[in-house]
């Protein structure tokens, strides 16, 4: 019997042969990455049991990133502990604000991520980096601090759920709508426990952004990891990046998958998941103009270049409909200045935007753009729990950049292969951009 | 070392609803602190603001399926711990949820059909060495998964941090 790709990380990270699903590894951690809310506690607890110094700063990668700009006093304690801290410990891999990111889409993009790594970080959403090829899991802040100590974590060796995405995204589809299909499917707990391995036919085509947009919300199906294998755009992608040397890990042709599925990528739609649950997708054809008084374009999901340019083509030329707010929040600040440079936030300033720093913000009703009672918002991020960007009495939908911008131009839910440039996916950034941005 | 109890007796405090998220036991907007006497304030605010006021320490939470689904933040386990539940049963668990509550030595039963059992106020015992969620109120009986040897271990450590720190002792010994 062959083995996945996950088995084959945690088996190499845990000096095995072989590992089976559910075994207890202790597997060593390539990547450790830090934010101002989980890590502070971590620390507390080690510097109570007189641990000091971590296992390896050139291991851990620090940004605060939920709350800033600091968004209140406690906040900013927070934000100045992770500081001090890191300072304090000589870890070199530090982004202050200014050149800080959502932790998920800053360490991809700067060359932090490598296939073959083993990552952890005190957020759900650290699935996200699985689209490179790696076993990255959220954790909270007792696994934090003890893998802060040691550079090592328990692990039980998760089953693997396989999905296959066949053919090619349609006109106005998105890998977001991949998702929300994939969640709607198997509801919420669908995967729980399991790592989510993405492969088939339709993955070849989707570009580094799009595919963590998938891996992403491998949580939101309960997931302990979304996978895919680093094949050539995600290598290309990598050493654009970075010099360092990686390993890549393929699964066996007769490795044991739990369970497989496949995703005829073609015969999707546009999908909208309505409140206040992630699986609650549906396609856009099937809902009424429900009036929306806020769009929020960006997170760790959907906010990198790739979803930004999708939205200024549509919202190029046109304006936010009255009654409705739009607010953009590119992921990273590298992201932000390349917004800056293609002209997108003009364009986004000029239909009536507001676009923010990068920051979780309001994703998680932290600030900028925090709903109240009655409020109805669609967003681009990935939970649309009772009470997650507000009031417990705000409604959350969500859905791809490219229906948030047709969302905000009409006012209401709106399909967004009425407002695209007429015909393929849109390339508004001249050729090339990621060339200059990354000099290769 | 701090023995893990082999019984519990509590009142109930039955949520059946399945997917209750950390984003409903405790809001993000108090993430600001990691104080568990401050979180505790707040917990299930999003779900039931009437908690607080009515859990007493040593109290039973009862739960559906798939309970602390959604984001990693160990302020949901503190928040009630810190609020004076000692144990919370549910039908399934979120994974993280299941491992921050494990690595801080509190306690997470899995028990089928936890939520039918008992209504809020009920009188509840868990009898860890049997296997069973005993309610004294109605008389019924269920049984539970028992825990695995790791997490026993776990507990009985104190949770991760011990744990770890007592096995690397021995490897220095």
């Amino acid at each position: 019997m062959g083995m996945t790709i996950t088995e084959k990380l945690l088996a190499d990270h845990s000096g095995r042969e072989r590992v089976v699903p559910g075994e207890i590894v202790n597997a060593t951690l390539d990547l450790i990455i830090c934010h101002e809310v989980t890590t502070p506690p971590a620390v507390a607890m080690l510097k109570k049991l007189g641990i000091h110094k971590v296992f390896d700063p050139s291991k851990i990668l620090v940004t605060p990133d939920h709350f800033v700009p600091n968004k209140d006093i406690r906040s900013a304690e927070l934000a100045k502990q992770l500081r001090e801290w890191r300072e304090e410990q000589g870890i070199e891999r530090y982004y202050e604000v200014g050149n800080h990111g959502i932790c998920h889409a800053l360490a991809p993009e700067q060359g932090h991520v490598l296939p073959g790594q083993t990552i952890v970080c005190g957020d759900s959403h650290t699935t996200t980096m699985g689209a490179l090829g790696t076993f990255a899991t959220g954790i909270g802040s007792t696994d934090l601090a003890a893998a802060l100590a040691t550079g090592e974590l328990w692990f039980k060796v998760p089953e693997t759920m396989r999905i296959d995405l066949e053919g090619s995204l349609p006109f106005g589809v998105y890998s977001k709508d991949i998702i929300l299909s994939i969640i709607s499917k198997i509801g919420v707990d669908g995967a729980r426990y399991m790592a989510m391995e993405y492969g088939g036919s339709g993955l070849p085509s989707l570009s580094m952004e799009a595919r963590f947009t998938i891996t992403n919300m491998a949580i939101e199906a309960g997931g302990k990891s979304g996978i895919m294998p680093a094949d050539q755009v995600a290598q290309e992608y990598v050493k654009a990046r970075t010099s360092d040397a990686f390993r890549i890990f393929e699964s066996d042709a007769d490795a044991h998958y739990a369970s497989r599925h496949r995703i005829q990528v073609s015969a999707l739609e546009p999908m909208v998941a309505l409140p206040s649950l992630p699986s609650n997708g549906r396609f856009i054809s099937e809902l009424s103009p429900v009036k929306m008084d806020q769009v929020y374009i960006g997170s760790c999901t959907n906010g990198r270049i790739e979803d930004l340019r999708i939205a200024a083509s549509i919202l190029a030329g046109n304006k936010v409909a009255a009654g409705t707010r739009a607010i953009v929040v590119p992921a990273t600040t590298e992201v932000w200045k390349l917004a800056l440079k293609e002209g997108l936030l003009e364009i986004f300033a000029d239909a009536g935007c507001v676009v923010s720093t990068a920051t979780c913000g309001a994703c998680l009703g932290g600030h900028m753009g925090v709903l109240g009672p009655g409020e109805t918002c669609l967003s681009t991020t990935n939970r649309n729990f009772i009470g997650r960007m507000g009031s417990t009495k705000s409604l959350v939908y969500l859905a791809s950049p490219a229906t948030a911008a047709a969302t905000a131009i009409a006012g209401v839910i709106a399909d967004p292969r009425d407002y695209l440039p007429s015909s393929g996916h849109p390339v508004l950034a001249p050729t090339g951009t990621d060339d200059y941005l990354w000099g290769v | 070392m701090p023995e893990i109890p082999t019984k519990l007796r509590g009142r109930a405090h039955v949520y059946g609803r399945p997917h209750i998220n950390t984003d409903e036991i405790i809001p993000a907007r108090h993430l600001n602190v990691h104080d568990e006497a401050e979180l505790a304030r707040h917990a299930m605010e999003d779900i039931d603001e009437g908690f607080v006021a009515r859990v007493r320490p040593g109290d039973i939470l009862v739960a559906g399926e798939d309970f602390g689904c959604g984001s990693s933040r160990e302020h949901a386990v503190w928040a009630l711990r810190g609020a004076g539940v000692k144990v919370v049963i549910a039908q399934s668990f979120s994974r993280i949820f299941f491992r921050n509550a494990i690595n801080n030595g509190f306690l997470a039963i899995e028990c089928v059909g936890a939520a039918e059992l008992a209504s809020t106020g009920d009188d509840l015992e868990v009898d860890l060495e049997r296997g069973l969620l005993l309610n004294h109120t109605r008389g019924a009986e269920a049984r539970f998964v028992p825990l695995t040897d790791f997490a026993k271990e776990l507990l009985a450590a104190g949770g991760l941090l011990p744990f770890v720190l007592a096995k690397r002792a021995k490897v220095v010994a």
